[in-house]
């Protein structure tokens, strides 16, 4: 690294440059993470945070995929999943999204009902026949505590408890029990009312759950994997992920068009050291490593930059960066920079030494 | 301290032939002799300098560096060879223009494994003994054409090489800075018994060599 050091000191405007361009790609993937994770949060995170390790899903009819909108599991499917082997606990859990009010206030909510006394939800034995549980976002957002009374869909309601962060699909939640959820539910089209949207389990190593979803007519999914039935998740993640996948592959071929330019300018002082007895592998390294410098000075600063923005943001955009979030994306900038740099360095194993005693044939 | 090339002839694809650069060549060069090569443009010199420093593999004959006969070394340990015994002097002198006069020497220590520790020390021993240690921290732009060449000729000591290979110091500087080079290159020959081997197209400056070699055109 002798040579990489100096060069880096000796051209600090063209490093310079480029290091502002890694840095201002590794702000951006840094926001646009810290975005994705917040939407992310407000579309998923009551179904995330459920202490359930499966969700049943009414099968959908042929072609079309799962979706928490179109499910709806009967008394009939809760009852043989609850009686199932290897299943601890299966709990009717209903989504609507409906409208609540409070004296002037009103917000669009999501309504989860749950059983009474159930676990889906802290303190669910402290509601339900005309009480219910608010996420904090709900209570500011109506303006109530507990105690307070609200309307939900034009149902008199109290309200039991103020407790969690909980989202659906962009609207905070407000937990009821399964009869104020029917409530407010739109139809389901069936002949009986539903038991619940899905079912929420807790399963164990014996559950045979193809076994129990074939007698129920279910689809089970793990948990994490029933978020893609979320309707705007999979889009709305999908595009952010996208966005970012594009910044990490223009990051790659700036640094590789970068250090193509370099090693081209380069070449004669390459060739010289080969005469003089540096090996192909030793100028690589030091060319790598002069790379990773830059990759990794311009991500730590721009991933700095990007938390402290975070920071100054607070709570006023659905924006969350937490070390986890900022590292994996900082990590692949920097990997996938330092492939685009080294795909541009591997022209230093083509230099031939004898160009540099410059009158040979 | 010795170079001894034996029997070594190179030849260069030449559209449907191949011409000849070197044939039959024998060169025998003893540790604290200076030899001078000479000869037209095309006559093979800088070929047969390109074959000592190991840079071409010769078609046949042998090449011995300090008592180490290359025929048949691998890449990798003609490229060590060439960072521990031997010193290329380029003609145009090749410094690398992010570094000081003192780090083009310390960069040619690390290539012949030496610890970096002392490496200062001695770079500049050898800066001084070619009159520029008060320019050690100038970088090559700030040099003029003798001093660069200068340089050149110390980085090419770095390491006490066995064979020292000098390729037209004097091309780019005018006939007084060019004999104070060529009569830097026999001290320091004679100082350090290397095995030197000066190509050059100035017959003016053979009188500094103990032997001349004559290539015909």
């Amino acid at each position: 690294m002798f040579v990489a050091w100096r060069d880096l000191r000796f051209a600090k405007g063209r490093f310079a440059l480029t290091g502002t361009v890694i840095l201002l790609v590794a702000l951006l993937v840094g926001l646009l993470s810290g975005l994705t994770e917040g939407l992310a949060q407000r579309n998923v995170s009551a179904i995330a945070g459920l202490p359930a390790d499966r969700i049943a899903f009414r099968s959908p009819d042929a072609g079309q995929d799962l979706s928490f909108a179109d499910s709806a599991v009967t008394e009939r499917q809760w009852r043989l999943w609850s009686e199932a082997p290897g299943v601890e606990s299966a709990e009717p859990l209903g989504i609507a999204t409906t409208r609540a009010s409070a004296g002037e206030r009103g917000a669009g909510v999501s309504v989860l009902g749950v059983a009474p006394g159930s676990r889906l939800v802290p303190a669910g034995d402290a509601f339900g026949g005309g009480s219910a549980v608010l996420s904090r976002a709900a209570a500011e957002e109506l303006g109530v505590s507990a105690g307070d009374p609200f309307t939900l869909a034009g149902r008199e309601l109290r309200v039991a408890d103020v407790r969690g962060d909980a989202f659906h699909n962009h609207t905070p939640v407000v937990w009821t029990g399964l009869d104020d959820w029917r409530a407010v539910a739109p139809p389901s089209g069936e002949a009986t009312e539903p038991a619940g949207t899905v079912l929420a389990l807790t399963t164990t190593a014996g559950a045979d759950i193809a076994a129990t979803d074939r007698r129920a007519g279910t689809t089970t999914v793990r948990t994490g994997d029933s978020l893609t039935a979320i309707g705007s998740y999979a889009a709305e993640n999908g595009s952010l992920r996208l966005m970012r996948g594009f910044l990490f592959a223009i990051s790659a071929l700036v640094v590789g068009a970068f250090f193509t330019v370099w090693t081209v300018q380069r070449a004669g002082d390459v060739a010289v050291l080969k005469a003089l007895g540096a090996s192909t592998a030793r100028l690589l390294a030091d060319a790598v490593g002069q790379a990773l410098v830059l990759l990794a000075g311009g991500t730590l600063l721009g991933t700095a930059l990007a938390a402290a923005v975070g920071a100054l943001l607070g709570s006023t955009v659905p924006f969350v960066l937490t070390p986890a979030i900022l590292v994996g994306p900082a990590a692949v900038l920097i990997a996938l920079g330092t492939l685009g740099a080294a795909l541009a360095i591997r022209r230093i194993t083509a230099v031939d030494p004898l160009t540099a005693l410059g009158s040979v044939r | 301290m010795s170079l001894e090339l034996n029997d070594v002839t190179l030849t260069y694809p030449d559209g449907d032939t191949r011409l000849t650069a070197l044939d039959r060549v024998d060169l025998s060069v003893p540790g604290g002799c200076l030899t001078a090569v000479v000869g037209p443009s095309g006559s093979g010199k800088s070929s047969l300098l390109a074959v000592a420093a190991t840079l071409i593999t010769p078609d046949t004959g042998t090449v011995t560096v300090d008592g180490v006969r290359t025929t048949g070394m691998g890449r990798g340990a003609l490229t060590e060879l060439r960072g521990r015994r031997i010193g290329i002097a380029f003609q145009h002198p090749h410094l690398l223009p992010s570094l000081t006069a003192v780090e083009q020497l310390q960069v040619m220590a690390g290539l012949g494994g030496r610890a970096a520790r002392g490496a200062r020390g001695r770079a500049m021993e050898l800066l001084d003994a070619v009159g520029l240690a008060d320019l050690a921290g100038r970088r090559p732009h700030r040099l003029s054409g003798g001093q660069r060449q200068r340089v050149n000729l110390a980085r090419a000591l770095t390491n006490d090489p066995a064979v020292l290979l000098v390729d037209e110091p004097t091309s780019a500087l005018d006939h007084e800075r060019g004999a104070a080079v060529v009569e830097l290159i026999a001290r320091l020959t004679r100082e350090r018994g290397t095995a030197t081997v000066l190509v050059t197209h100035d017959r003016a400056h053979l009188p500094a060599a103990d032997r001349v070699v004559e290539f015909a055109g």
